[in-house]
């Protein structure tokens, strides 16, 4: 068999149609043409973080203003690492360093509210006029849904489900705890931010008993019947933590009846929707979750407590001139992932740039990819790609692309998804915080 | 087999970009642009594809067709991947090109490794013996030219698990560079790879061997893939 035939045809076309490709990369839209438009991102997490830096890559001359309350952002993604001691705190930390060496305006106040008439956001000491605003807020936890739970209740009980102190109070209650104990880890009703998360850390926590306190055990009280990654996480159970036998250092106990309704921190104790009262050694609730405060002061949220946008652009459906991008918005089958919201800061920023330049959007494009770490050298994943519906109204997936891991992967593939795992961390930060 | 697979990959490609004519007709808007095809890819490949590493590539300044080429293979499966046949099945040759053509025109930006020197200037002569031939330049971007694998400043984790790959028959491996491979192995030992990956990893200029004991004999039966 000659292979040169073959290659020469493949390069005379892509000689015909490189032209074409390459025309369209010149179409792309040119630097300096905002003239000075303001754009004022909300939030500085993942999605506030990407999108602040890629309007600021796609137009150089736009003024793009962040505001985010604190100096520091710990990524959720990996923080179920720093409770099983396989990295640090220190190692989730991000800052805004790089962003405001590119020019963007970086302002450590909270947003109290957006005029959407007046076109500004404001702050406790000013207002900031934009043109375009972006509001990526993350998620709100509804304490009240759990009898007892509160938000000053998380500092004896923590979630953990915004990284950082509560990352630390968590990890330090398991250090502390004797062996023998129960953690309970009290899951949410879907949709919540991160669905493979309370999965992930069952795993790592169980890592950590497993080697340092091996009579313990992990009980998940899950709101839910079904999880995501559910036949991998399981398959993993077994075969590293005893699942489904008598010496399991995980248990699973699915919704609804194993929904945590109420709680009783001087008792140690939670409350099952079915009636069951259940001790832990530590305690981690996972409340209840909507779009974060500010989307709902703003009225960008509907009564799901979630944010309707148009799928091509990320604009609120609700409050025009306000793009709501990340956990808080709808994006159909787009999950609440930290990929996902670094994915729709790109496309909202394009269109951003396009609309500021009197442009129509362009064809947007969506990935989700997403993995978890269920023990040394056992990863897993999921992936999927996106297309607009041609109604508009759907992120939809691609038909056979996107899936899991093959149940039964090989050890190799599994080590291999833990180390794609840290690069896809290494990546996703330092595209989202530069 | 990948053969047949490339076979049929072009010419699905040429069915679905349609005769070169009718790719006059504006269809540009039905289309992402290149740009925001790889902005998707840059959660995990880095910001315009140069990767912040160690085990995810980078994919910035590639030859288009052998990223065309590259795309096909994982969504066939004939190249194997975790991750990345189920993302390669979401898109068109057509947007592959697209792909290709976009990440064709950014500036590599070396990976920041730090091998062995003494392993970087055993793996410069091995290069020099067995890869140079095919892997012109050190294994750098050849940005103007054409059909290049760009090894040199890859992320090692990366290059380590593709030669896994082609030694395991995961991975199709070109004949010549299957001879090229067993040569190596049989005359320097297990460990000449080891140097080859400090040798890109360094982004290094390729090195003429000086010893003059054998230089070349190996090429011999290079140039004749098709016997």
């Amino acid at each position: 068999m000659d292979e040169q035939p073959v290659a020469m045809n493949r390069r005379a076309f892509i000689k015909t149609t490189g032209a074409i490709a390459a025309a369209g990369a010149l179409g792309a839209p040119a630097i300096v043409l905002g003239g000075g438009k303001r754009v004022v991102v909300v939030g500085g997490g993942t999605g506030g973080a990407t999108a602040a830096r890629y309007l600021k890559l796609a137009d150089d001359g736009l003024d793009v203003t962040l505001i985010e309350p604190n100096r520091h952002y710990y990524t959720c993604y990996m923080s179920n690492e720093v409770l099983s001691g396989e990295r640090q705190l220190d190692d989730i930390k991000q800052g805004y360093d790089r962003l405001a060496a590119r020019g963007i305006k970086v302002v450590h106040e909270t947003a109290t509210g957006i005029d959407a008439d007046k076109q500004v956001v404001k702050t406790a000491s000013g207002v900031y006029p934009y043109d375009r605003c972006v509001v990526s807020p993350g998620v709100s936890l509804l304490y009240d849904k759990i009898a007892g739970y509160s938000e000053a209740l998380a500092r004896q009980l923590p979630h953990a489900w915004k990284a950082g102190a509560q990352t630390r109070l968590l990890r330090g209650q398991l250090e502390a705890m004797q062996d023998g104990g129960v953690v309970i880890i009290a899951t949410p009703p879907k949709p919540f931010r991160c669905p493979p998360g309370p999965y992930e850390r069952a795993s790592q926590i169980a890592m950590y008993l497993k080697a340092a306190k091996p009579r313990s055990k992990v009980l998940i009280l899950d709101n839910n019947q079904t999880f995501a990654k559910q036949a991998l996480f399981m398959q993993g159970w077994e075969r590293l933590y005893g699942f489904g036998t008598g010496n399991s250092l995980i248990e699973w106990q699915p919704g609804p009846d194993a929904a945590v309704v109420g709680v009783d921190p001087v008792d140690m104790t939670v409350e099952t929707s079915f009636g069951d009262t259940v001790k832990g050694a530590v305690i981690n609730l996972i409340p209840p979750q909507a779009a974060g405060k500010i989307a709902l002061d703003a009225g960008l949220a509907d009564a799901s407590g979630w944010c309707p946008v148009d799928k091509k652009t990320f604009e609120s459906t609700r409050v025009p001139g306000v793009h709501v991008i990340g956990d808080a918005a709808i994006a159909t089958a787009m999950p609440k992932s930290a990929y996902a919201a670094n994915n729709q800061a790109k496309v909202a920023a394009a269109a951003i740039v396009a609309l500021l330049n009197g442009e129509a959007p362009g064809v947007p494009s969506y990935i989700n990819t997403c993995y978890s770490i269920i023990g040394k050298d056992y990863g897993i994943s999921v992936a999927a790609v996106y297309r607009l519906s041609a109604d508009g109204t759907e992120i939809a997936p691609v038909a056979g692309a996107g899936g899991l891991t093959p149940q039964d992967a090989p050890a190799f593939a599994l080590a291999r998804e833990v180390q794609y795992a840290y690069s896809w961390y290494n990546n996703i930060v330092h595209d989202s915080f530069g | 087999m990948a053969n047949a697979t490339m076979a049929a990959a072009i010419a699905g490609a040429m069915i679905a970009a349609g005769p070169p004519f009718a790719l006059a007709a504006p269809a540009a808007d039905e289309l992402a642009t290149g740009k925001m095809l790889v902005d998707a890819c840059a959660g995990c490949h880095g910001t315009d594809g140069n990767s912040a590493g160690p085990a995810m590539p980078s994919i910035a300044a590639m030859d288009p067709l052998v990223f065309v080429d590259t795309m096909t293979a994982f969504a066939h499966d004939d190249t194997y991947s975790t991750v990345m046949g189920r993302v390669a099945r979401g898109y068109t040759q057509r947007e592959y090109l697209l792909m290709g053509e976009y990440l064709h025109g950014i500036a590599y930006k070396p990976a920041a490794q730090a091998p062995d020197q003494t392993l970087v200037q055993k793996g410069a002569k091995l290069h020099e013996r067995y890869c140079e031939n095919c892997h012109e330049e050190g294994g750098k971007p050849i940005v103007e030219d054409e059909d290049y694998y760009i090894l040199a400043g890859q992320w090692t984790p990366y290059l380590k698990y593709a030669m896994s790959d082609f030694r395991e028959h995961r991975r199709h491996l070109p004949r010549k560079m299957g001879r090229k491979l067993d040569d190596m192995l049989a005359a320097e030992g297990a460990g000449s790879l080891n140097a080859l990956y400090a040798f890109y990893a360094a982004y290094a200029d390729a090195e003429r061997d000086n010893d003059n004991d054998n230089d070349n004999d190996n090429d011999n039966d290079n140039d004749n893939e098709s016997e």
